[in-house]
């Protein structure tokens, strides 16, 4: 858990009863800054954003190190957070001289002006007597020499990257005006071995690939995960004595339970938005169909009856509508229809196939693999318009969408019998595309929301 | 260990390169099932250097082909599939106590899920056939592998004829 503070300068220098202040915002006169960042600019004119290490009133150790040690890899996380989005030019914290903690709330903004930078991340660390540590992190507009922002975050030292990322989020909201995105996890399935044999893990890490964590140990196909609004919990399909079906994993318990005994396939599970329904597919005599069943169990709703393979179906955010993919016409297209299955509509006309269908957490776009060729990730509005094509690859598929609806991630295979899988990354204008490091080969990554 | 190592990885890339023929050879080896099982009867058919009746081995060796192969997207059983799924009717009413698993598989340029679909389609595909010709439902079950399990390893229009597929595996 991460206790998010908000600081006046006299708390720079009172270390005490940091949880008895309130939460509050800064100065509203000083927050008409001049600087944006507009996620929708395809140029190159990314912001230059200066982020010095973060000094410690004192140098004392934690069990992640010391709170001086601390100080320079929290500046390196926000600005390898900052970097990743592509849309800052972040400078630091190495080749940019270390602040004072004087520093932290009177920025030297003449020096910062002569090194060109247009903003600048300034905080602290310092341990607090209760083993927690304290993250302060301040935005300053360094043209109009005023304050942006300013949050701090008190956690287990062990959870510094947590302060890290929510610092770099307070920084990317104040900035773009989008909600945040970096405190975030992935699932995905991590493989390896030989393409005949691959060994299929669920795996999670940070949105950043940091924190990997194996979920099942490979001896079963582990495929498509999706965690839970509250991420207490993932469903996946799993191959668990040869029999594939939908188990619900609880990461705290390492115990996991079947969703529906069915002699039949089932697969293609789904949260709905309030974690309390499951949407699959299952396949029955070889004809797919979209059913729903409680997270609890029971009789499974059948949604679709269509003699072709319906399968693939994403909730919208307020859970009221579906879309998915069906062949139904001849090959796959998209579908959307109200969660009980009524009001079917098709919304793909390009020409090609559209495939792995996944409705945007702001509801306003959903992304697709579109085959045709290459397999690549697009987006378009629930209604069918506005196509974009995203990527350009030989094989890339099923997209997820990032907490605040504007990155998608996906993954790309590459051709031949040394074939291989990995997580990529792309914006919503195309532009910013890049890898995720994982431990293994990755695939099936979801994204799941914003951490508290 | 590095020298065995590399050794093993060159006989794997002899094995994968034999598996990319147009069709498979007719008399495949048989799957390692249950080898490692010293207390249980095996299952591979295999007593000393005899064939036993009834068994995967005996299977692989009496019909014309374990496998039927589709075209892409399709899920259609054509006269090829028809003679291949009839010997393996032949053998199943010669041994009516065994059961069988219908495995389906796709080629790898699918979309995951829909692959699993799709293999469900196959797998149940020649189950029907086996059905329509007289053998009982309650000796087949299907499981689809979608693109998960490759049987070629190229990524060429060959390898991909040979993985859409869908496989008869005896259980016992």
């Amino acid at each position: 858990m991460i206790r998010t503070l908000a600081f006046t300068a006299a708390m720079l220098v009172a270390t005490p009863a940091l949880a008895q202040l309130e939460v509050g915002a800064p100065d509203p006169a000083q927050q008409q800054g001049g600087l944006s960042v507009d996620v929708t600019d395809t140029s190159d004119n990314d912001l230059v954003i200066a982020v010095p290490r973060l000094p410690t009133p004192q140098a004392q150790p934690t069990p992640a190190g010391s709170t001086d040690t601390l100080g320079n890899q929290i500046a390196e996380v926000i600005a390898t957070d900052l970097r990743n989005s592509g849309l800052f030019r972040p400078r630091g914290p190495n080749g940019v001289r270390a602040i004072s903690m004087a520093e932290v709330t009177a920025p030297a903004f003449p020096e910062w002006r002569s090194s060109n930078a247009q903003a600048l991340v300034q905080g602290f660390v310092r341990a607090g007597g209760d083993g927690n540590i304290t993250v302060g992190c301040y935005l300053y507009d360094v043209a109009l020499g005023s304050e942006l922002t300013r949050e701090g975050f008190v956690v287990q030292p062990r959870d510094w990257r947590r302060a890290a990322h929510k610092c770099a989020d307070a920084i990317y909201a104040r900035l773009t005006g989008e909600s945040p995105f970096f405190d975030s996890r992935i699932a995905y399935i991590a493989e390896s071995g030989p393409k005949g044999a691959r060994i299929k893990r669920l795996a999670i890490m940070d949105s950043d690939g940091a924190n990997h964590r194996f979920i099942t140990n490979g001896q079963s196909i582990a495929l498509t995960p999706r965690f839970s609004p509250d991420y207490k919990s993932i469903v996946y399909l799993s191959y668990l004595n040869d029999r594939p079906r939908i188990f619900i994993y609880d990461i705290a318990s390492g115990k996991q339970r079947l969703v529906t005994e069915s002699r039949n396939q089932t697969i293609a599970p789904r949260f709905s938005p309030d974690g309390r329904t499951i949407l699959y597919a299952m396949s029955v005599g070889g004809n797919t169909d979209l059913y729903s069943i409680s997270v609890n169990g029971g009789t499974p709703r059948r949604l679709t009856n269509s003699p072709g393979i319906d399968v693939a179906g994403s909730y919208s955010p307020d859970g009221r509508r579906i879309v998915f993919e069906s062949d139904r016409s001849g090959g796959q297209q998209l579908y959307v229809m109200n969660a009980d299955g009524s009001n079917q509509q098709r919304i793909s006309f390009g020409g090609g196939r559209y495939a792995t269908p996944e409705w945007s957490p702001r509801g306003d776009l959903i992304a697709f693999t579109k085959i045709a060729g290459n397999f690549r990730i697009g987006v378009m509005t629930p209604s069918g318009g506005g196509e974009r094509l995203l990527t350009n690859s030989w094989q890339d598929e099923a997209p997820t969408w990032s907490p605040n609806g504007r990155v998608i991630q996906f993954f790309r295979t590459t051709q031949g019998r040394g074939g291989r899988s990995s997580i990529w990354q792309v914006d919503l204008t195309g532009r910013n595309e890049r890898k995720i490091p994982t431990h293994l080969d990755g695939s099936d990554p979801t994204w799941g929301p914003l951490l508290p | 260990m590095a020298n065995l190592s590399a050794k093993l990885f060159v006989a794997a890339g002899l094995l994968a390169a034999a598996g990319c023929a147009k069709k498979p050879p007719a008399d495949l080896p048989p799957p390692a099932v249950g080898t490692d099982q010293g207390t249980t009867a095996p299952t591979d058919g295999t007593v000393g250097n005899a064939v036993v009746p009834g068994s995967q081995q005996d299977f692989i060796a009496s019909v014309s082909s374990d496998t039927v192969y589709f075209d892409t997207d399709m899920y259609d059983i054509d006269a090829e599939d028809r003679a291949t799924l009839d010997s393996q009717i032949a053998w199943l009413q010669r041994y009516p106590q065994a059961r069988v698993t219908l495995e389906g598989h796709a080629d790898e340029r699918g979309t995951r899920e829909y692959n699993l679909a799709l293999g469900d389609r196959r797998a149940n595909a020649a189950k029907n056939y086996l059905v329509t010709r007289g053998i009982s439902a309650d000796r087949i079950s299907t499981i689809s592998y979608g693109k998960e399990r490759p049987k070629a390893l190229g990524s060429d229009e060959a390898s991909w004829a040979q993985n859409r597929r869908a496989v008869t595996v005896i259980i016992g």
